[in-house]
């Protein structure tokens, strides 16, 4: 399965290049990445979300880098879920902003995480990935993924609905968190 | 704390519901000394706008003091104590729609923004209280409000005007004055606004500040248009004339040179057979909007004209006049309010005397009074144009 996904962001493509390079920046704004834990100077470790899937992590490897303008990575040694990703990031027409321009491939096997995979992106995979890079843009431009009410968990938005209603979270809402 | 919240269609309800807390570094709490109903809010009661939920706090137009701000509110841009007038839409006031001064099409601050995509093409802003496709934020008819990227939005309000003359630099009063200064406004100009509630009013004001040479007033509820005649307007009534014919009286033939929808997608139309082919349609959701007044504007402006639409549309629109739009070489400008880009001219125009926002309210009502004042303002009982409530 292959994805696709652009968004521009209103920095320069040297700080968007620099934040998706610190691989370990990923969660935050990716909905199915529970961690991802830099190794080597080009290798990372990386932690799939409950519902992609349990206890899915597989090692990956960046294959090429070139700062500022693109890098890309795949999947090392058996994942299961074999994987690799494309970023390219260029300057937009304005003078200040940045495109980012996202290739994702996934490789999904039969079996049980095949399934939780497909489940976890249901009819429109796109949407997970657009998504993203909304989340992506939010952590750049305003420095944080935006709650609300009816969305309190960030990443989670999508996945919530219908959501809670539209009015403040209550004290036992607040100490759970975001439900797993 | 209490809080007025949708319970279903043409249902509203009054109920305890948590406080709010602070979720991003820079929201702010504010506690809410007035709020207002909005004649938008009738679309959420009404069942125009999909995506409300059971229990969502209703109300974007508000104010109040900031009682608590996130660690990340500048101290030198609001501090606890502030007194605040808060925007509807919420911006970022980073993005690039934020850049170019288009804060309610701001790219960041919807968290539903995939779902308002589908919608409309490109996502919109979050807007307090105002369903989940704009973000699913808690509105503010209630005691206290979240006010997320309080560094941009509210503005701060330093001298001793009363509540009720800034409270409306909220929403109505910025849409109705963008609805004006969309127009291009010419010395030379008759300005037609379809809808005499508030937005309409406030839109019929701006165009006399800007200088308007007459500015005409259509409803159909005669103590709305003598509201309108009282500020210096020329009302017209669309259930005793037909309205092309005598716009064109009032005109000498030409048309009103620049035309306002503010009304939008539940228009009603002075003659049954055509307000029942849309309400029908929009029954059976074959459309989802009444678009009367914007068929009536196009068909009405003078050749070259622009047609301002600040009357809110949620949809689809049947029958519209392309031809007349194109062969008439018309403009069409609409919007959600910029409200930050009008907040700060407009106090200065409050502050010198040029507008009077107060001169609507006809209604005051206590918070836990929301449901009356809903049903009072939307079957325009007791000559209501405009219902303010106190938390």
């Amino acid at each position: 399965m292959e994805l696709t996904a652009t968004t521009t962001i209103r920095k320069p493509a040297s700080e968007v290049y620099a934040f998706w390079r610190d691989l370990e920046n990923l969660p935050t704004f990716m909905a199915h990445l529970e961690e991802v834990r830099t190794t080597g100077d080009r290798t990372s470790r990386w932690v799939a979300d409950a519902p992609f899937g349990k206890d899915i992590a597989w090692d990956a490897e960046i294959v090429d880098d070139t700062p500022g303008e693109k890098i890309r990575w795949r999947s090392a040694g058996d994942a299961d879920v074999p994987n690799a990703g494309t970023v390219r990031f260029t300057p937009a027409p304005d003078g200040v902003s940045t495109e980012v321009h996202i290739v994702l491939v996934y490789d999904i096997p039969g079996g049980t995480i095949g399934k939780a995979v497909a489940k976890y992106f249901g009819e429109e995979p796109h949407q997970q990935l657009d998504d993203d890079l909304r989340r992506l843009k939010q952590v750049l431009e305003t420095g944080e993924v935006v709650r609300s009410d009816g969305a309190p968990w960030g990443k989670r938005a999508r996945k919530e609905f219908p959501q809670r209603p539209a009015q403040p979270l209550s004290d036992a809402e607040l100490a759970k968190g975001a439900d797993r | 704390m209490r809080a007025n919240t949708w319970a279903g269609r043409n249902k509203v309800e009054v109920r305890d519901v948590p406080d709010p807390r602070i979720l991003n570094r820079r929201d702010a709490i504010v506690r809410i000394t007035s709020t207002a109903i909005c004649g938008s809010d009738l679309h959420l009661v009404d069942g125009y706008v999909p995506t409300m939920q059971d229990g969502d706090v209703m109300g974007h137009e508000f104010m109040g003091e900031v009682v608590e701000v996130g660690a990340g509110v500048a101290p030198e841009r609001l501090r606890v104590g502030d007194r605040v007038v808060v925007p509807f839409p919420i911006a970022c006031g980073a993005c690039g729609a934020c850049a170019s001064e288009l804060y309610s099409c701001c790219e960041n601050t919807n968290p539903n923004a995939g779902i308002a995509e589908k919608m409309f093409g490109h996502p919109v802003a979050g807007i307090f209280g105002y369903s989940h496709l704009t973000g699913g934020f808690a509105g503010g008819q209630a005691q206290y409000a979240r006010v997320p990227f309080a560094d941009v939005g509210p503005l701060k309000i330093e001298s001793d005007l009363a509540d009720e003359q800034v409270l409306f630099l909220s929403d109505i009063l910025p849409t109705g004055y963008m609805g004006a200064e969309m127009c291009d406004i010419q010395p030379s100009d008759v300005v037609a606004v379809w809808g005499a509630g508030p937005v309409g009013q406030f839109a019929m004001d701006s165009a006399r500040v800007l200088g308007a040479a007459k500015v005409i007033a259509i409803d159909k509820e005669p103590y709305r248009l003598e509201m309108a005649e009282r500020a210096g307007h020329t009302p017209v009534n669309f259930e005793e004339v037909d309205v092309r014919s005598q716009l064109l009286e009032l005109t000498g033939g030409r048309g009103p040179d620049k035309c306002i929808d503010a009304v939008g997608l539940e228009a009603t139309h002075g003659s049954a057979h055509i307000a029942a082919y849309d309400q029908v349609k929009q029954a059976v959701r074959l459309e989802t909007d009444r678009p009367h007044v914007l068929r009536q504007a196009i068909m009405s402006c003078r050749s070259g004209g622009v047609v301002s639409v600040i009357g809110v549309y949620g949809g689809l629109v049947d029958k519209f006049p392309a031809g007349a739009w194109m062969n008439r070489s018309l403009t069409l400008r609409t919007g959600q309010c910029h409200v930050q880009r009008y907040m700060k001219p407009l106090l200065r125009r409050i502050e010198s005397g040029e507008l009077d926002p107060t001169r609507i309210i006809t209604h005051t009502l206590p918070l836990e009074e929301a449901e009356r004042g809903f049903e009072i303002f939307k079957n325009k009982q007791d000559n209501c144009e405009k219902v303010v409530l106190k938390p």
